[in-house]
């Protein structure tokens, strides 16, 4: 092969860092998410429900929050109808962190284990966590 | 039949693009959303065909008249106070009357409008020029008039700043969050890299109240149906001699200003 | 062809890292901006657009003015362009992609630059822009590479690529009218509220773009084996005179329509330029230094004799290229924002992280000519006759 030790070493060099981030952290497990929605105002309310079933909100949540953004500020629609009837004021503020006022136990605890970063919290005020 | 490395490449290539990009586009067509989810305006918002404001600069005539008035906007909205003239953010704020109205003033006017703050907010044009250049659509009108921003897809290229008329428009330079002097839990803040401005209060009259600054200007300054022949607004038009910034350049305002002194009510 | 970018003197290879070497300077810089915010710049609420935005009109014009090179060659076939086509489509392609990154990095949030795909506005001039500045790049490669390597080979060029020569010559002027139709257009900005100002970015972009490649056209000669040709390069020469004086008219159309009209809002942006405006002055010298060099560069050009001689035309063309870029590149943008919305004053002048940032977006232009002009030269150093059977080589 025309300059074949070149070409190796070159490849050996890609492989290495191209796997660096599996052998470096060989052996270490992660600590599995787990996101909580004890919170004292979730505790408080009669029917511990959100606006759509558990299930659905886990894997639609951020599909959900783009269609919500949008209706609310071009739009204009403030209310939302859920799949079993009720009505909601769209907002993530005044909304969804109402009840989820735990952003770093409810958000950040999956968001940061699947390395996501959403820029949401650029903008949107974040609840002042309750000290728990 | 057999391929060099060359051919080899270029099939590998164009076979990746066009794999990426067909992935991406099926995932853009693609929307899969709850067959039962539904969105409706709030019944109890204020709703008009067409808003529009009255401002009676008579009606203002203490330092903290207008004090009043622009801080309950910009403590509403989250407007940082960043302290130097080249980052400034504002949304409602004084402007005499030569520079509010350039082209109008005369070396002989009455002292008492000569040196008059006027209050200036964004015109809401009925023809916006801003709407108009804005690339993504981040800026666009809405059906009631209202001239709105959505940060969520401002890019930042500024052309607006360059096609409004009137310098309403903003630009966060930087990170304004730190200069916010207490936040609003109610109102989201921004982000570094976009454009902002007054929005009529969107999210006020969809909750049925009116606009912060109207709350807050002991009635100097009226908002409402332009359409609408028996709004507030409408009335004041009837009654009294207004004028509007800049009305010959064609954008339609939709912010009229009362500068004489007579009572309209 | 890319493989003989790669084999070089050791001259080459300084121009190629000391370009890098900018540009990573410029790149570091763009990682404060990034993370900082545009707020490192000059740029503030009033001034909204500044360097970066007229470093991109003022590129858009070079870019389009290969069209005075390719045009006479392959719609009159004026045979002495023969050698430079190539030169010249290979000036629009470094051009254009400076272009497009001074308008990346003027936005204030260039990860949402998608966005102009994803929600396509018709009626935005910075939507069209964007097309016509990302077809005139691909037309630029295309023609190029497909002209050079037909040359390579010693074959006379595919017959498709015809048509597509033909589109790029009719698009070239295209995006620089688009561009101009970005200002143009805008009520209350006097400054730029003018019909002429298309044909004045047309002419403007005819006069540097040219002016631009008569230097690149003497350094090839001088550092490569392969020359550009005299009577190509004095033609160019004519170009840049017509064009400047043509330049030169239209700024005074401007000047008597203000002037003559006293009125106010169109007479300020000129008086903020070249004398001031309410004791605010920081613009005066670069403007009236550009004036100064477009009277050189007038005097050096009308007389034949010195427009003859290489070295009075090359310091000719260095005086055009130079008073429209600070015409274009600086004057123009600013002027359309001083006196700001409120007929008040706020000046703006450049950063030391907003120049820098911008050195590197020149820096890979350069880079791209260099990798662009190198290729181009190798093969025709290579190809001894041309197609007309004229020597390209020194021998």
């Amino acid at each position: 092969m025309y300059n074949g030790i070149k070409i190796i070493i070159g490849l050996l060099i890609f492989a290495a860092l191209v796997t660096f981030p599996f052998y470096s952290k060989m052996g270490k497990a992660t600590a599995k998410p787990d996101p909580k929605v004890d919170t004292p105002e979730i505790q408080k309310l009669a029917e511990k429900k959100c606006v759509e079933p558990k299930e659905f909100m886990k894997t639609e949540h951020m599909k959900m929050l783009n269609d919500w953004r949008d209706t609310v500020v071009r739009e204009g629609n403030l209310i939302y109808v859920s799949s079993d009837g009720k009505k909601y004021t769209i907002s993530l503020q005044n909304t969804c962190m109402n009840c989820h006022s735990n952003k770093k136990k409810f958000c950040d605890e999956c968001h940061n284990y699947s390395a996501v970063i959403p820029y949401c919290w650029d903008c949107h005020i974040e609840p002042k966590e309750n000290k728990t | 039949m057999s391929i060099n490395r060359r051919q080899f490449l270029k099939i590998a290539g164009i076979s990746t693009i066009v794999g990426l990009g067909g992935t991406t586009a099926v995932d853009l067509l693609q929307r899969n959303w709850l067959e039962a989810a539904q969105y409706s305006p709030n019944p109890k918002a204020l709703t008009a065909k067409r808003w529009a404001m009255v401002v009676d600069v008579s009606k203002l005539k203490t330092e903290d008249d207008y004090k009043k008035i622009m801080d309950a906007c910009h403590r509403e909205h989250n407007v940082p106070d960043l302290g130097n003239p080249k980052d400034e953010i504002k949304w409602i704020w004084k402007e005499t009357y030569e520079h509010a109205f350039p082209g109008q003033e005369h070396e002989y006017l009455a002292e008492g409008i000569k040196h008059k703050p006027f209050l200036v907010l964004c015109n809401h044009c009925d023809n916006p020029s801003c709407v108009r250049v804005c690339p993504t659509k981040a800026t666009f009108k809405r059906k009631d008039g209202i001239v709105m921003m959505d940060m969520h897809r401002c890019i930042g290229c500024r052309f607006c700043m360059a096609a409004c008329p009137f310098g309403a428009r903003s630009f966060n330079w930087k990170d304004p969050r730190p200069f916010i002097k207490e936040e609003n839990k109610e109102f989201p803040a921004r982000m570094r890299g976009v454009v902002e401005k007054c929005t009529f209060c969107y999210e006020r009259l969809a909750k049925g109240l009116k606009p912060a600054c109207v709350e807050a200007s002991n009635g100097a300054l009226v908002f409402g149906d332009l359409k609408d022949p028996e709004s507030e607004a409408r009335k004041i038009l009837r009654l009294n001699y207004t004028i509007r910034r800049k009305s010959e350049l064609g954008t339609q305002p939709s912010v009229y200003y009362i500068i004489g002194g007579n009572d309209h009510a | 062809m890319l493989e003989t970018a790669l084999k070089g003197s050791r001259k080459y290879w300084g121009l190629v890292f000391f370009l890098l070497s900018i540009i990573g300077v410029g790149f570091i810089f763009y990682l404060q901006q990034f993370f900082y915010g545009l707020g490192i710049t000059g740029m503030s609420r009033d001034v909204s657009w500044g360097l970066y935005i007229g470093q991109f009109t003022f590129l858009v014009g070079v870019a389009a003015a290969a069209v005075m090179v390719v045009l006479p060659y392959y719609l009159h076939n004026y045979k002495k362009y023969g050698r430079i086509s190539v030169l010249a489509e290979f000036l629009a392609i470094p051009s254009v992609i400076m272009c497009m990154l001074f308008i990346f990095v003027d936005m204030g949030q260039p990860l949402r630059v998608l966005n102009v795909l994803l929600h396509p506005t018709p009626s935005s001039v910075m939507f069209f822009d964007m097309l016509v500045l990302s077809g005139y790049l691909f037309w630029n490669i295309l023609v190029g590479w497909t002209i050079l390597g037909a040359e390579r080979k010693g074959i006379p060029p595919p017959s498709w690529i015809k048509p597509i020569i033909y589109i790029a010559i009719a698009w070239a002027p295209s995006i620089h009218i688009v561009t101009a139709f970005l200002y143009a257009g805008l009520p209350g900005r006097h400054f730029w509220l003018t019909a002429i100002l298309a044909a004045k970015f047309l002419a403007s972009a005819f006069a540097s773009g040219p002016a631009l490649i008569i230097i690149l056209c003497l350094i090839v000669r001088k550092f490569t084996k392969f020359d550009p040709g005299k009577e190509a390069i004095q033609t160019l020469g004519k170009t840049i005179t017509y064009t400047m004086i043509i330049n030169v008219m239209f700024l005074g159309f401007e000047v008597f329509t203000s002037f003559y009209s006293t009125i106010p809002g169109h007479m300020h942006p000129f008086d903020y330029l070249y004398v001031g405006l309410d004791g605010y002055t920081k613009l005066v010298p670069m403007m009236w230094l550009s004036s100064i060099l477009a009277v050189i560069a007038l005097v050096l050009l009308l007389n034949p004799n010195w427009r003859k001689n290489e070295r009075t035309l090359a310091v000719a063309s260095v005086a055009v290229f130079f008073s429209l870029w600070i015409d274009k590149g600086f004057g123009l943008i600013i002027g359309g924002f001083v006196p700001n919305m409120f007929e008040r004053v706020f000046e703006y002048w450049p950063t030391i992280p907003e120049a820098f940032i911008t050195l590197g977006v020149w820096a890979v232009g350069f880079l791209i000519l260099t990798i662009l002009y190198k290729i181009a030269t190798t093969v025709k150093e290579e190809v001894v006759y041309d197609k007309y059977g004229e020597k390209q080589v020194k021998i």
